[in-house]
Parts: C-alpha cells; structure tokens; sequence
C-alpha cells in the first residue's frame, strides 16, 4: 500500500492538470489555443496549470510565429510522461 | 480511500485521451446518405455504360466519347451529394457535441484520409486515359480502404474495419472486372449503409 501511494502524484491532483497531462500524452503537442478549447477553462487559469507543471518539468513549451503571431506549442516532457503513467497505473492498482 | 474520486479521474484521463487525438463527430447518418447517394449514382453509371445489355450477365463495358462526359458528370454530382451531405450530418452531430468542425483534430483526420485517396483518384484519371477503364471501380474501392485505415486512427476505430473490408472488395473486384460496378455498389453504397446504422445506434442513440 505505501508503495502504491508514493507514485501518487499531487501534482495530478488537479483536474486541469490532470486533463492537460491526459491531452498532451496522447498528442505530440497542442498549441495554448487547442488546451484551452479542449479544457474549456480560461486563458489565465489554463497558464497557472501549465506553468505549475513547467516549474515540474513536467511539460516544456517552443514559440513559434506564424503569420507575425505567435503561438506556443506545449508538450509533456518524457519526465512527465512518466510520472503520468506511474499515477494512472497507481490509480488503477488501488482500485483492484 | 477516495474510490469514487479515482474512478471518476480515470473516467475523465480516458475522455480527454480520446476527445484531444480523435474526431468523434463522424456522424452515422452522413454514412447512411453517402452510400444511398452512391446506390443512385452506380444505377445512372449503369444504365449508361451498359445499354441494352442483360442484367448480372458478365459483360464489357461499351464506352463511347459521348458516355465517358456523362460518366464524368455522375460522377462528380455523386462525389459532391456525398460530400455534401456528410459535411451537413457531421457539422450537425458535432454542434451537438460541442466540438468545433475545423479543429485540430478533424485537419489531421483530412489530411490522413485525403493522401491515399487522392493518389487513388490520380491512378484512375491515367488508367482511364490508358484506356484501362474496368480497373477504375475496384482501384477506388482499394485506395478509399487505404484511405480509411489510415484515417481511422485519428478517429472512430471502428473506421478500420469498414476500410479493410472495402479493399477486400475491391481485391476481388479486380479479378471479376466484368463486376466492377456491382462490386462497387456494394462497398460504396451498401456497405456505407450498414456502417452508417451501426454508428447511428452505438453512438447518437446510447
């Protein structure tokens, strides 16, 4: 049982970040504009989350400009790709 | 512990996955339309190329210039009613899922769906200036099969199956070339049809 608890992460306790973790596994990055339609949360609230898992490293950002805009592309890192699957798995064991 | 919580977290790391990577808009219906659309267009296609011939005899093709321009045309109103009428379902279904019709997800879609099937369409447009107009049916068949396969991965995985089944049909329908019309009725009209039912059931109706 502790063994299960210790790949618990807090820092997926959050159901944004937990939904950003989810999102960015499965794609190999999504701009700030897809998260946020996909989330549905706001500009600022989505930037705390993401910047919660940055300091994490567990996701990791590139600008690009596109048409002089720019447009920022996010990605989970293989640290927090990682550390995701160990909480999903963690999940799952204290489920059984 | 918190069992409810965890559950519902899996539940939601599960929807996410899918909603972020796949298009589920892909309404049934749009299926059920194209594949009528495609019936009528195989019977016009029919009536011209073989008039005056026996019904489910084997048989060639006679094709004059006259024909082909008509051929030509069935083929595009059956190509822009299908299109059209499933750009109309999807746009519909996806209002009500509340996924935007031009994101992410449904670029990739076209883009995967769009390169196996326009290499398809150029191969036919040569074989027919070839003079090789029997491999045009099952050729489609096989390449808009490919075209599946490869799109299904970025949205309902049930794509897959119908995919595979159509370059079955189309396989086959290269080596009974005398069929090809009747084959491609088959994977383009009754085939979308069943598939289109099955979806409409498992997905809109749940």
């Amino acid at each position: 049982m502790k063994n299960i608890l210790k790949d618990l992460n807090k820092a997926f306790e959050n159901k944004i970040r937990l939904a950003i973790m989810s999102a960015l596994l499965v794609n190999d990055y999504l701009d700030f504009n897809s998260l946020k339609e996909l989330l549905d949360v706001t500009d600022g609230n989505l930037a705390s989350h993401l910047k919660s898992l940055e300091t994490k490293n567990y996701v990791s950002f590139k600008k690009e400009f596109l048409n002089r805009k720019s447009h920022t592309k996010y990605s989970a890192t293989e640290e927090g790709k990682l550390a995701f699957k160990l909480h999903i798995k963690a999940i799952e064991k204290l489920l059984k | 512990m918190n069992q409810e919580k965890y559950l519902q977290d899996l539940a939601e790391i599960k929807e996410m996955m899918n909603r972020s990577s796949r298009f589920i808009s892909l309404s049934g219906l749009s299926g059920v339309s194209a594949g009528i659309i495609a019936l009528i267009g195989a019977y016009a296609a029919y009536e011209t190329v073989y008039n005056n011939q026996n019904y489910f005899d084997y048989r060639h093709a006679s094709i004059t210039q006259e024909s082909i321009l008509q051929l030509v045309l069935i083929a595009a109103l059956t190509l822009v009613g299908a299109v059209g009428t499933g750009i109309y379902f999807t746009t519909r279904e996806s209002k009500k899922r509340k996924q935007k019709i031009w994101d992410t997800q449904s670029k990739r879609l076209l883009i995967n769906l769009a390169i196996p099937l326009f290499t398809g369409g150029f191969l036919s447009l040569i074989l027919i200036r070839e003079g090789l107009i029997g491999l045009v049916a099952p050729i489609t068949l096989i390449f808009y099969g490919l075209a599946l396969v490869n799109a299904s991965k970025y949205t309902l995985g049930e794509l897959r199956s119908l995919g595979i089944l159509e370059i079955i049909l189309g396989l086959v329908g290269c080596v009974y070339i005398g069929y090809g019309l009747v084959f491609w009725a088959i994977g383009f009209g009754i085939l979308h049809i069943a598939y289109g039912l099955v979806m409409h059931f498992k997905y809109q109706q749940a």
